[in-house]
């Protein structure tokens, strides 16, 4: 992150102890896809911690010897399975998309979106 | 449903996030500028801070204590903090014979209104499993020793509860105003992984 905070003052914000709330950009973007999806209405936090807590199992159960756990990395497999289970997404569709990305050029400039991410 | 677990695929989390955010952009579930605000707001609004508050009114405020005790939600609240995860919140009031750890064993629920996100090892596998199978274990390795005669209470907050402790307020404050109390207030005292001091 880039915003220029008071980290240790009365005005720091009162995140934890120094710890960033979000180790990588993604992050904060499938944590508020989550939530925003969530406060309109498309699924109860009941459904989503459902997915999640299936998506954390999964991989205490079997994970490439060596990988970390990556909390996000189980809440965004918990936000995929959500939405293709409701027919929101179709099953091959974030992959589909995402492979499409990848295929961007270097230095791309993000083309097609026109909100600020932060990074 | 076959839903895969995370893998280490050739496609990054980054890239499937994007690729998420893009479609649900473009299906109009998901507005960018509502979703910044969401994101900003835990990033910097919404953290133990507002827990501490809480923490320190009971401290100074019997008649506060008492309905936080009873009733947590609606005595935080009183205080101004509510939302997304802080529907049913249980206070827990540490003694010098009882000494209350939260955990959630099968996610991370967490009372966010008060406390915001929780932190990595809050989430971690090993704090998950252990904290409920050896408390005072854990609890020493992240620095905390309790006594024998101290009873520990190990919460687990997969349901529809979220749990906050309330810690037993250090000795040689009687005299610290709230706001100076609030300050002595940790995050991991208020999961109890820590106790307050003066």
């Amino acid at each position: 992150m880039t915003l220029l905070l008071d980290v240790e003052g009365p005005a720091a914000p009162p995140r934890d102890n120094g710890e960033l709330v979000f180790a990588e950009p993604w992050e904060s973007r499938v944590f508020g896809l989550a939530v925003t999806l969530h406060d309109r209405g498309a699924f109860s936090w009941d459904e989503f911690r459902d997915h999640l807590v299936a998506r954390i199992a999964e991989w205490e159960q079997a994970h490439p010897p060596g990988e970390c756990f990556s909390y996000y990395r189980c809440w965004l497999a918990a936000l995929e399975s959500v939405v293709v289970a409701d027919g929101t997404v179709g099953v091959t569709e974030v992959a589909d998309r995402a492979t499409a990305l990848a295929a961007r050029p270097a230095g791309h400039d993000h083309a097609g979106h026109d909100h600020d991410h932060s990074h | 449903m076959t839903t895969s677990a995370p893998n280490p695929d050739r496609l990054s989390p980054a890239l499937r996030t994007e690729a998420l955010e893009q479609l649900l952009t473009e299906r109009g579930l998901v507005d960018p500028a509502v979703m910044d605000k969401f994101i900003s707001t835990y990033e910097n609004d919404v953290g133990p801070l507002n827990g501490a508050t809480v923490v320190a009114k009971a401290w100074t405020d019997p008649e506060y204590r008492q309905r936080l005790l009873d009733e947590g939600t609606a005595a935080i609240k009183e205080l101004g903090f509510s939302g997304p995860q802080g529907e049913h919140i249980v206070v827990l009031e540490n003694t010098a014979a009882v000494h209350n750890v939260v955990v959630c064993t099968l996610c991370s629920c967490y009372p966010w209104p008060v406390l915001g996100l929780p932190p990595s090892w809050y989430k971690d596998p090993a704090y998950r499993s252990r904290m409920v199978r050896e408390p005072r274990t854990v609890l020493a390795e992240m620095g905390l020793e309790l006594g024998d005669d101290v009873d520990v209470a190990v919460w687990d907050s997969s349901s529809e509860v979220r749990y906050l402790v309330l810690p037993e307020r250090p000795a040689g404050t009687e005299d610290s105003s709230e706001s100076d109390l609030a300050a002595l207030v940790t995050r991991d005292a208020m999961v109890g992984v820590a106790k307050v001091g003066s």
